[in-house]
């Protein structure tokens, strides 16, 4: 089974996700039911297809390098639970991309 | 014991583009918080991403400029991490596929002095690749401020092998490096603007080790000096160390430019895990022979190219020339200028006026920097005019210095404020000419020159030439002068 080579507590985590007891018992077992389902791929034989990024035979989607309006600053902030200064307040996080 | 540094660099370079990389929200530096945003660079619900051409052609460009091997066919690929910098929740970069692979930077090290070319060196790429840039945090005591300006601008990265080994080399590829893109119009990497920002990867190893050691990330480091500041700190901390019996664990750093220190930031642990996969709303790029082609027509000679060819076609000094070739816009004035004398200015003479008067009024009067060549009233006619006025004896040097400043305050041509004031140097009257010299050389203080002048050493007479040209003030040939005074004291 798929299912145990999933580490919950690491998968909220990076999911920024606080889960119970509870939760975690109910996720392991449903993303153990979809990794068991996506794993019939591998039945396939596949040597000797090329690996492709995409399901569409298209490429070089490509705009011209034109400037459209930008959204005023009153609406890009619109969304925003707080703003100060005309930018987006945010919890203290100091790290680095 | 003696030991070894490894050096390898992340540099991102913001391409020069109108329009951010995968929507066409405009994009340039400086502009009010949050009014360079649109749908697509917040994120929000039903956008889909459309890929800048412009961009993508620079890229192939810049991979050019390195001689990279370009990828026929690219992909991009999401890179998932939380941080408000990113209103997506992950970056569009790419991971396995990258535009550029490997590629070299020539770089030159410092010479033994100021005018001696220093050793030269190819520093390898491992790849570079194009994906977008995010916002910008400020981070006050209690709460972070964010900006979305600069969210999806297009951004390069290079990545080097760690075939640096000291902070000098370091500088040396950065410097060069900026030069050739800078020169390729293909971002102006101004560091302080954010236009090219450089992270370092450092380790340190007993000489003799084939292995290389444990790496510390180095970051924050927002000038070419503050990197080679910031290299240079944390090679001796490590070399410190490891002679210590201290352990270097594998651990983000950040250099404080205030303290001139570098401290740790995280560990390894604590490193991110991206999850990438290929983004299913961009189709894969291909990047055919006829593009390469085309693209690579545009590009420009590199600064180092075009100063191996002044120095050798042009018999221009080392000196001259490393001025005049890292900034191409100076570079194209002074061949613009030796063009318009028309064969009748000599190449050190061109570059000398430039290099030395015209830089020099550039940048005095000027509170920061220079003024712009561009602003400046003295075009590579003045220039060309004001040698060939000099050189075909109309004027002498020491009035043409006068001229100089006259046309770069005014703007007028030359030969028009030579003409305006009459500047021109005595010609025809012998006479008058050859009567000062006889005073001159009249002058007891000169009977010792004379004397070892009319005893074969004919350096000897330099020393009247001097209050010869005081005496009309300035205005004499010097030629004539020379002439005159064989005769004189023939």
């Amino acid at each position: 089974m798929p299912s145990d080579k999933i580490d919950i507590d690491y998968v909220a985590k990076l999911a920024r996700l606080d889960l119970s007891e509870e939760e975690k018992q109910t996720f392991t077992a449903q993303l153990g039911d979809i990794l068991g389902y996506v794993d019939k791929l591998s039945d396939v034989d596949v040597s000797g297809v090329e690996p492709m990024a995409h399901a569409f035979p298209l490429e070089n989607v490509l705009d011209e390098d034109e400037p459209r309006e930008p959204l005023t600053v009153v609406e890009a902030l619109r969304n925003a639970p707080a703003q100060r200064d005309n930018q987006i307040v945010v919890p203290k996080v100091v790290e680095d991309a | 014991m003696e030991f070894k540094a490894d050096i390898g660099l992340e540099v991102h370079v913001q391409l020069k583009t109108r329009s951010k990389m995968f929507t066409r929200a405009p994009y340039y530096y400086g502009a009010e918080p949050n009014t360079l945003t649109d749908p697509v660079v917040l994120a929000l619900p039903g956008v889909l991403p459309v890929m800048n051409k412009e961009a993508v052609r620079k890229t192939v460009q810049l991979g050019l400029l390195c001689k990279c091997e370009i990828a026929e066919r690219c992909k991009w690929d999401r890179k998932n991490y939380f941080y408000p910098d990113s209103p997506k929740n992950y970056q569009l970069s790419q991971f396995d596929q990258p535009i550029c692979n490997g590629g070299e930077v020539e770089i030159e090290m410092l010479g033994a002095s100021r005018n001696v070319m220093g050793e030269h060196r190819m520093v390898q790429l491992t790849r570079i690749h194009l994906e977008e840039d995010v916002g910008k945090l400020t981070h006050f005591a209690n709460d972070s401020l964010v900006d979305y300006n600069r969210a999806g601008a297009p951004l390069c990265e290079i990545v080097t092998e760690p075939d640096m080994h000291n902070a000098d080399e370091v500088f040396a590829f950065l410097t060069a490096l900026r030069n050739n893109i800078v020169a390729a119009g293909l971002s102006d990497c101004d560091m302080e603007k954010g236009q090219m920002r450089c992270d370092a990867n450092i380790s340190v190893r007993p000489v003799g080790q084939e292995q290389l050691g444990t790496k510390v990330e180095l970051k924050n480091m927002n000038t070419i000096s503050g990197v080679r500041n910031a290299v240079a700190y944390e090679i001796k901390r490590q070399i410190h160390a490891v002679m210590s019996k201290e352990p270097i664990t594998q651990q983000t750093r950040r250099w404080d430019p205030v303290t001139q220190v570098t401290s740790k930031m995280r560990d390894k642990e604590e490193s991110h895990d991206y999850r990438y996969f290929p983004d299913p709303d961009l189709m894969p790029v291909a990047i055919s022979a006829e593009l390469k082609e085309e693209l690579g027509k545009d590009l420009p000679e590199l600064p180092f190219d075009r100063q191996r060819r002044y120095m050798a076609e042009l018999d221009l000094p080392y000196t001259i020339t490393s001025v005049l070739c890292p900034d191409r816009a100076l570079a194209e004035f002074f061949e613009e200028a030796l063009a318009a004398t028309k064969g009748k200015g000599e190449p050190k003479a061109v570059a000398n006026l430039i290099v030395n008067e015209l830089l020099r009024e550039l940048s005095s009067g000027e509170q920061e920097g220079s003024l712009p060549l561009a602003e400046s009233k003295v075009t590579p006619a003045h220039i060309a005019e004001l040698v060939v006025l000099t050189e075909e004896g109309v004027i002498t040097k020491q009035i043409g210095k006068e001229v100089f400043i006259e046309m770069y305050q005014s703007g007028k041509m030359p030969s028009a404020i030579v003409e305006e004031k009459g500047l021109q140097a005595e010609q025809g009257d012998d006479g008058e000419l050859e009567a000062i010299i006889r005073e001159v050389a009249a002058d007891p203080k000169h009977e010792k020159a004379i004397a070892q002048f009319k005893e074969g050493n004919k350096k000897a007479i330099n020393s009247l030439i001097g209050p010869i040209m005081k005496a009309t003030q300035g205005k004499a040939d010097p030629r004539k002068i020379m002439e005159l005074l064989a005769k004189v004291l023939g």
